[in-house]
């Protein structure tokens, strides 16, 4: 059920990159997620444990600096009881302004900004990558397909490959499919100016290699599965409000349509005199 | 106050007649909202009041917006994240108000070419035109202010590019820049001007609101025949009209809610899908984004911006008659707000008398073109300039000039128009005939 599209990076991504971004393919793998579409919702569970999958792997160098801890036991979102909200902070060290000094973070603080400043913040991540645009920057991957941002997100992180021959041994970065916008040797562009392989260098080493987790349920803790879990995460903290969001869309289309069929009937009604007769002039 | 004859407002109990001497409000209410309108006006002129409305909303989701919104360098991303995640609701309020931008230019497109196709913009309504494309251009730099606010990537370096579309001008260019920029670059001064003037103009646009209504109520509207509602008497304007309550309130509503449902069906599950997804990326003036792309209701006016570059011939034609104070890009600055300017004389640009374009069969294919170069110019603004697009854009921008410079005046010399209908109850008795208890015709009114 899933497929990989390969298309050129710099239409696809909109990522900053250079002039040889240009020829940068990259390769998505349309991955399903449970949130998709207007019926889809986040799944509690897998949001529980792509936290858990931040929390012991991506949060050693990237923050979620806008997200509030308090916001795990949103429902809608991980719905995380308030004890596990408060214990999961207070492993947290905030610095307090007031103290002049740090302390335990509490729900109501927010999560660490990035730990090395080169790591993005990964809190909006989501939607920043969400530039998946399909043929000619039209948007149709977006609209049918729902790939976005996070598609992107987890085939990056499932993108990490044996670096191809061409490259020189000492090559800067980890060579990864998914990532149109890094460094590219030299050795490895043809004489048309072609990449031979897709993707490019990037400096973030591999952060999966599949049973990095033990998940509290069982689940399977193959890299997939985890790449899933914590893009899963990602997409509620860069949009903590979309079941609310959707809810909002259906109550607006359903009243808007009630409305307009009411309307409608309404006008016919009152043009009937006007255009068939009996009209007292 | 419309030069159609019609029943004037009446008080009918004290109060109103008390209220009528000393304030005479509810006359020029009842004389608004009853005024005459021709009964044959198709689905196209619903646009009105769907732009009225989507202004409404924006001041009203902007209002609120501004109670949780911080316009500094530092602290403006950041409270809009608060906006999106702590303030009740807040999420809906500015994906309405960013996707009500969207809803705002689609209307008003709609109703530009609606104009343009009727002939609403000839005599005698000419000012109501021109009072249209100024807030239209209200609009427009309300737009780009607004899209400045978030302070992500694409507001920072859009701002900086179009700012320094002002810096090619020549010998005044940066003072002018600096001068709207309140520094000599994109930063706090910037943001802070923004904001006030985006909060400002939306008021001068609903002031122009009424003003435009006040126009076209004194002629009254158009309509799809171009054929003048009849004066001579009470009588006879009434087989041409319908009162404005309840006819067109209620059609205008139906027409409202069913493009509100779309709207509410983007905002509900597609919020970001007419947004850059680098605006979900705080400012950086150091790393500036591959593709600086505008928002989609720019793209056609960007592409004729881009179009001419320095190898086109008026360009250098341009170069060497100026002694080398035109280049390129201010050829671009001056066909991007050209291409504006030649909307706004579009009255003086076309010499026929025949206002409708239903019965002007030459007229009717060249405005086709019309529409269908703005989609292309829309879709090549889009695009990175290189490869075949420069020359799209280029084909896009001089058909632009072409029809409006060349086109219009050309083609009321040379057209023979169709015969018209005497009076607008004949074009409206040709479709529902009240005589013969309405038998419909197959023949639909040409949109």
């Amino acid at each position: 059920m899933l497929r990989t599209v390969t298309l050129a990076a710099a239409a696809a991504m909109g990522l900053a990159g250079t002039a040889m971004a240009a020829e940068t393919e990259v390769q998505i793998t349309d991955y399903d997620f449970p949130y998709e579409g207007p019926f889809g919702a986040f799944d509690e569970m897998q949001l529980q444990r792509g936290l858990q999958v931040y929390t012991e792997i991506c949060a050693a160098c990237h923050g979620l600096q806008y997200v509030s801890y308090r916001t795990l036991s949103d429902e809608g979102g991980p719905n995380l009881p308030e004890d596990q909200v408060r214990a999961y902070a207070a492993q947290f060290e905030t610095f307090d302004e007031e103290l002049d000094d740090f302390r335990p973070a509490t729900p109501a603080d927010k999560f660490p900004q990035s730990a090395l400043p080169e790591a993005p913040d990964l809190s909006l991540m989501a939607k920043s990558r969400a530039g998946f645009h399909g043929p000619y920057g039209s948007g149709m991957n977006q609209l049918f397909k729902g790939m976005g941002g996070p598609e992107y997100i987890a085939s990056l992180l499932t993108g990490y490959e044996e670096a191809p021959a061409c490259a020189p041994e000492d090559f800067p970065g980890y060579y990864n499919v998914a990532f149109g916008t890094g460094g590219y040797p030299e050795e490895c562009i043809d004489e048309h100016g072609h990449h031979e392989v897709p993707g490019s260098w990037i400096s973030m080493p591999p952060p999966l290699l599949g049973d990095d987790v033990v998940y509290e349920d069982g689940h399977e803790t193959s890299i997939e599965e985890e790449a899933k879990d914590v893009t899963a995460f990602m997409m509620w903290t860069a949009e903590p409000k979309m079941m609310a969001r959707k809810q909002a869309g259906f109550t607006g289309v359903l009243f808007l349509g009630l409305l307009a069929v009411l309307l409608y009937l309404t006008n016919k009604r009152v043009w009937h005199r006007v255009k068939h007769g009996q009209r007292d002039e | 106050m419309s030069g159609i004859p019609h029943d004037h407002y009446e008080p009918k109990t004290g109060g109103e007649r008390w209220l009528n001497n000393r304030l005479p409000v509810l006359g020029l209410l009842y004389d608004t909202l009853m005024i005459p309108t021709p009964k044959n006006l198709n689905w196209m002129w619903i646009w009105g009041i769907v732009l009225t409305f989507t202004l409404a909303l924006q001041i009203v989701t902007g209002i609120v917006l501004v109670m949780h919104y911080t316009p500094h360098v530092d602290m403006a991303f950041a409270s809009v994240e608060h906006i999106m995640r702590d303030v009740n609701g807040g999420f809906m309020l500015r994906y309405m108000h960013a996707n009500g931008a969207s809803l705002f230019f689609v209307a008003v497109y709609a109703h530009i070419f609606r104009g343009l196709y009727y002939g609403s913009y000839k005599s005698p309504r000419e000012v109501t035109w021109i009072i249209g494309i100024l807030m239209y251009l209200l609009m427009m730099g309300s737009a780009f202010m607004g899209y400045v606010l978030p302070w992500g990537q694409m507001s920072f370096h859009g701002t900086a590019v179009i700012t320094g579309l002002f810096g090619a001008v020549p010998f005044v260019g940066e003072a002018i820049q600096t001068w709207l920029l309140g520094a000599s670059a994109v930063g706090q001064p910037a943001l802070n001007r923004f904001f006030s003037l985006h909060y400002l103009m939306p008021f001068i646009i609903a002031g122009l609101t009424i003003v435009h209504i006040w126009a076209f109520h004194s002629t009254g509207n158009n309509n799809p025949t171009g054929v003048e509602v009849r004066r001579g008497s009470k009588e006879e304007a009434k087989r041409d009209t319908l009162p404005f309550w309840p006819y067109f309130v209620l059609k205008d509503l139906f027409a409202l809610a069913i493009i509100l449902m779309v709207f509410f069906a983007i905002v509900g599950f597609m919020p970001n899908y007419l947004g850059h997804p680098d605006n979900y990326i705080e400012a950086n003036p150091l790393a500036t984004p591959a593709h600086i792309v505008p928002e989609w209701y720019f793209l056609p006016f960007y592409a004729i911006l881009r179009a001419f570059t320095a190898d086109v011939w008026v360009v250098m034609f341009a170069n060497w008659i100026s002694f080398g104070i035109i280049d390129a890009k201010f050829f671009g600055v001056i066909a991007m707000f050209g291409a504006i300017a030649v909307i706004a004389l579009a009255p003086w640009l076309d010499t026929s008398s025949v206002r409708s374009g239903r019965y002007r069969p030459m007229f009717k294919w060249w405005f086709a073109l019309l529409v269908v170069d703005f989609i292309v110019l829309m879709w090549v603004g889009a695009m990175p300039a290189e490869g075949i697009y420069p020359y799209i854009s280029l084909i896009g921008a001089a058909y632009w000039f072409a029809y409006f410079l060349v086109i219009l005046p050309l083609l009321g010399v040379i057209e023979k128009p169709l015969p018209m209908p005497a009076t607008i109850e004949d074009d409206f008795n040709a479709h529902y005939d009240p005589k013969t208890g309405g038998t419909h015709t197959a023949v639909k009114p040409a949109e």
